[in-house]
């Protein structure tokens, strides 16, 4: 109840917080997929990469996030304090799932099936746009899913850094000591998290190939 | 005249050293069908896979149509070559129509010919055109799966075909099925064809030559009659299991 009331009389700051997360995630999740799914691509083409690039990207997933904001700060051109720096850690973040399931599901197509399209004559080209990313779709697909659904929880501690977004609540509320604050942070951020889960969910399903 | 496949001492060794093919050498013409015979791991696939380069041959010399393949641009080589494999490999978010139109489609042939290549070969295949045209593979049966294979083989009308086991995977009566009518495709067709097995009843029901592969070297080479009364101990071991 209070909550709504504390919405009814801060709606403007509210909605610019939402929309502030909601810009950091799409940001970070836009530039990892514009990254990762090429950089995928590539680790099936040179297997020799793979071992290094997974592991860089394994290093930055296990780094505690508020460790990583801090890390960040410190260096030239992409740290200092703001949503620059958040967005550079929300995409190291992003980058593994997104480059290890774009791997995956490509490593994951029946060998035959690409025999069969190298032996006919397709180019690696064709045989990638025509056979392996449709095929790989849905798996590509569910680790942009991964990836925006932690976004969306990483993005509440960015607001630490002066990013702002929803965590910006959460923060102010701790420090406060104020339940309606957390809560009115935190809730949203719940909520869009699983709003970006079930949508992507339904892409996947919708685009994805499967056998049926 | 040019034979449709010349292959003259060919070999593949690997890089870690070992040869799986060594010193393989035979002739195949228009209407022929040279099936190549042997054991699991006799290098019967490796030659198939070094005709169309899937393997680049690390001796030797392979001509298609009297061109040497290593002159030719690869994927130009392979869209003159028919392949059919035992897993068969069709697209499985292809349908029918799509994955026996793929060479055509990859040689930018105009739709409607596309469309009447496809549902002319179905028909050859023994498959309605009406009925499979827009099915996906998995909603066929094994044997129908092979008939789309064979029909995509032949799509751009390659002189020469390489099949690799291609009815190994099917229940003995659909084989038996697809044998005869495979043969009756053979005289109708007029291609060269390379045809992989290690049934013996298979090789000697298609051949018109029959090639034994054994450790990697073609240890015999005649008709079926020739091998019938070959007196080569893997000949005679290929015999007895017929």
């Amino acid at each position: 109840m209070r909550l709504f009331q504390f919405y009814a009389q801060n709606s403007g700051e509210a909605l610019g917080l939402f929309w502030q997360h909601i810009y950091l995630v799409a940001i970070s999740t836009g530039a990892a997929t514009a990254v990762g799914l090429p950089l995928g691509v590539l680790l099936t083409r040179r297997p020799a990469w793979r071992g290094p690039v997974l592991g860089l990207a394994n290093v930055f997933q296990t780094i505690p996030s508020l460790a990583l904001f801090g890390f960040l700060i410190p260096l030239p051109f992409i740290g200092g304090i703001g949503a620059r720096t958040a967005i550079v850690a929300l995409v190291l973040y992003a980058l593994l799932p997104i480059v290890r399931n774009t791997y995956t599901g490509i490593a994951g197509v029946d060998p035959a099936v690409r025999d069969a399209g190298r032996g006919m004559g397709m180019t690696d080209r064709q045989l990638l746009l025509m056979v392996e990313l449709p095929l790989a779709l849905g798996v590509i697909l569910a680790g942009v899913r991964v990836a925006t659904v932690v976004s969306v929880g990483t993005a509440t501690i960015a607001a630490a850094i002066g990013a702002g977004g929803l965590g910006e609540y959460i923060f102010r509320g701790v420090a406060m000591v104020n339940d309606t604050l957390i809560l009115a942070g935190a809730l949203p951020a719940a909520l869009l998290a699983l709003a970006a889960d079930g949508l992507l969910g339904f892409a996947e399903r919708r685009l994805g190939w499967r056998p049926t | 005249m040019t034979a449709a496949l010349e292959v003259q001492g060919l070999g593949y060794e690997l890089p870690t050293g070992g040869a799986l093919v060594d010193g393989v050498s035979f002739t195949v013409g228009a209407g022929e069908t040279l099936v190549l015979l042997g054991r699991s791991g006799s290098g019967k696939t490796t030659t198939l896979k070094l005709i169309n380069r899937l393997l680049e041959p690390t001796a030797g010399d392979v001509r298609v149509a009297g061109e040497r393949t290593v002159d030719v641009p690869v994927t130009r080589l392979r869209r003159r070559i028919g392949y059919v494999i035992q897993e068969i490999g069709l697209f499985p978010h292809f349908t029918v129509g799509d994955n026996v139109g793929l060479v055509p489609r990859l040689e930018g042939w105009p739709a409607p010919r596309i469309a009447t290549r496809v549902r002319e070969l179905l028909a050859l295949v023994g498959l309605d055109p009406e009925v499979f045209v827009g099915r996906y593979p998995h909603q066929l049966s094994g044997g129908q799966r092979q008939r789309v294979g064979v029909a995509r083989a032949l799509a751009a009308d390659p002189p020469l075909l390489l099949l690799d086991e291609p009815f190994g995977a099917l229940d003995p009566i659909t084989r038996v099925e697809l044998q005869r009518e495979f043969r009756s495709l053979e005289g109708r067709l007029g291609k060269a064809m390379v045809f992989v097995t290690h049934d013996v009843r298979e090789g000697l029901m298609l051949a018109t030559r029959i090639g034994l592969m054994y450790g990697g070297r073609l240890v015999f080479l005649g008709t079926p009659e020739e091998f019938r009364a070959a007196d080569h101990p893997e000949c005679q071991a290929f015999i007895a299991a017929a």
